[in-house]
């Protein structure tokens, strides 16, 4: 899998006027990767996102995987929304197999795989549990193994653990890096904790805003195999001080961008 | 100079300034069951008593104002005669008949018109325009054009909610998140997917709700109906009633026409409970 983003400018026309979203983006995801996007509010790094999800097209520029322009939404880009969007109507079991529903797999073989990425997520025991009986952790994890169960090429989160408290985050950012390690699958996360994205990340584009633009993108030497204790240590610090001098306007130099 | 910094509380005897507590007035909160059960006993038990007080006092003629036991008299004597089993019968089918044909429309409509702005466009203005005339203005019209029997009084039914579950759906539909919408496109949904299993289950629980709701108007109109052409119905037997200074009678059909609208609301209710329990508490 080889995502890219090329010359990508996203104008929105607003009452004020036209606003320029993002400029000249241009990056690119491979497979097995884990890319992080950090930015401030405004930043663009929501619009990015939901570009490459196909959710919105760009004013110019190109969007491809696989060499493919992407036109529009599609099972082959999971997507994981900050508010957990799980169908109320549905229990924990039903709305991981409905991305499965909705491309027509029988349900002998949907239950076999709801079973297997509720297992994945940790939920095997909440099954028949609708999402208002779920804590906000659960209800992520829900639609994240939903995502997942369809097999997409890359998994696209927009600020997945914005809105758990912090003890809940922590433990998200723990399980999330380790199925991505267990799994072998793709991540591409925007978020606007520099802390989060060092910590998950491979590669992180650090984005400014109005417009919104990659300014820098830095590739995260830590070792692959990481738990909260890493955050102490000097070279985490240093990565996290460089993303946040960049984010507040300071510029640094840093032999660290490539 | 000296500084000198005004305490922040006073320990005197002042007490702490705040809101009191109150039972009676609590905003958004809940009082206590037995509390509650007691005004709800009230409510009915105190206009009762003040009829039956009112109408034994002399105070007014019991031509005008019959007393709760002429008033069960007279429902035992419509209901002995077989009359009132008839005109409720006849009642109901139309409101059933009317409501029924009107929520078959206005379900596909709604969720139609809520979902794509070009049908709202398509729509929108027309329905506007004439959900505000007065549905009974209809009835000269559905007379000349269906005669006296049945149609002209569910064709006037029927008008007279469908444009209102109409709106009612329509504005429902908007309320569903857009990014379930969204995530459902992630997960390889298409357009009539989403319209058939996202959108439409997620406003099933408001559909019901207003059905409740607009129910009430199309037992307005039966009676409408029925006072301008029928032979049977509740609203006929009010009206005949009314010829005859049968006021007993017209209390015991206004009683009657409470105690179904109550019972169909509360049919509802549990409709919604039973079948959308996501959605209720």
């Amino acid at each position: 899998m080889h995502l890219e983003a090329i010359h990508v400018y996203k104008q929105f026309q607003t009452r004020q006027g036209s606003l320029m979203a993002l400029k000249d983006i241009n990056m690119h995801i491979e497979t097995g990767e884990f890319v992080g996007a950090v930015g401030t509010s405004g930043s663009g790094k929501s619009t990015l996102l939901r570009l490459i999800a196909g959710l919105e097209t760009p004013t110019t520029g190109k969007i491809k995987m696989d060499g493919a322009e992407v036109i529009g939404p599609g099972a082959d880009r999971g997507v994981v929304f900050q508010n957990y969007t799980l169908y109320p109507w549905m229990t924990a079991m039903d709305n991981v197999g409905f991305g499965l529903k909705l491309q027509g797999i029988k349900p002998k073989e949907r239950r076999v795989r709801v079973k297997e990425y509720l297992e994945v997520v940790g939920l095997s025991q909440f099954t028949n549990a609708y999402p208002k009986e779920l804590s906000g952790g659960m209800k992520q994890r829900v639609a994240i193994a939903r995502a997942l169960a369809c097999h997409p090429k890359v998994l696209l989160m927009d600020e997945p653990f914005g809105a758990l408290d912090i003890q809940t985050k922590a433990s998200m950012q723990e399980f999330i890096l380790e199925l991505w390690q267990r799994l072998g699958i793709t991540i591409f996360m925007i978020t606007h904790d520099v802390e989060e994205a060092v910590f998950l990340s491979q590669r992180v584009y650090v984005m400014t805003s109005r417009p919104g633009q990659i300014q820098r993108k830095l590739s995260i030497n830590l070792p692959l195999n990481r738990d909260h204790s890493i955050k102490r240590h000097s070279t985490f610090q240093d990565y996290k001080d460089i993303i946040v001098d960049l984010l507040s306007g300071r510029d640094v130099a840093t032999s660290n961008s490539d | 100079m000296k500084l000198t910094i005004k305490p922040l509380h006073q320990s005197s005897g002042t007490p702490v300034q705040g809101l009191k507590p109150t039972v009676f007035w609590r905003i958004g909160e809940d009082i206590p069951p037995s509390f509650s059960s007691l005004l709800i006993v009230l409510s009915v038990v105190v206009p009762f008593l003040a009829w039956w007080v009112l109408s034994t006092s002399g105070l007014v003629h019991p031509k005008f104002l019959p007393s709760p036991p002429q008033v069960i008299n007279a429902l035992v004597r419509l209901w002995q005669s077989g009359v009132l089993l008839q005109d409720i019968t006849a009642s109901c089918f139309r409101v059933g008949t009317g409501f029924f044909l009107a929520a078959v429309v206005a379900a596909p409509l709604g969720i139609a018109m809520g979902t794509f702005a070009s049908i709202r466009s398509l729509t929108e203005p027309i329905f506007g325009i004439v959900r505000y005339m007065p549905a009974p203005a209809f009835v000269p019209l559905l007379i000349i054009y269906l005669g006296l029997e049945e149609p002209p009084k569910i064709a006037l039914i029927f008008i007279g909610t469908v444009f209102f579950n109409i709106l009612m759906i329509m504005d429902a539909v908007k309320f569903v998140p857009k990014e379930l919408i969204e995530a459902t496109y992630t997960l390889g949904g298409r357009r009539w997917q989403v319209l058939l299993q996202v959108i439409t289950p997620y406003v099933i629980p408001n559909i019901i709700d207003a059905f409740r709701i607009n129910m009430a108007a199309s037992w307005n109109l039966v009676v409408v109906a029925e006072l301008v052409a029928a032979t049977e119905g509740l609203g006929k037997r009010i009206e005949l009633a009314q010829r005859f200074f049968r006021t007993d009678e017209i209390f015991a059909c206004l009683i009657i026409l409470g105690l179904i609208g109550f019972a169909i609301d509360l049919s509802f209710r549990v409709l919604l409970r039973v079948s959308c329990r996501w959605a209720v508490d």
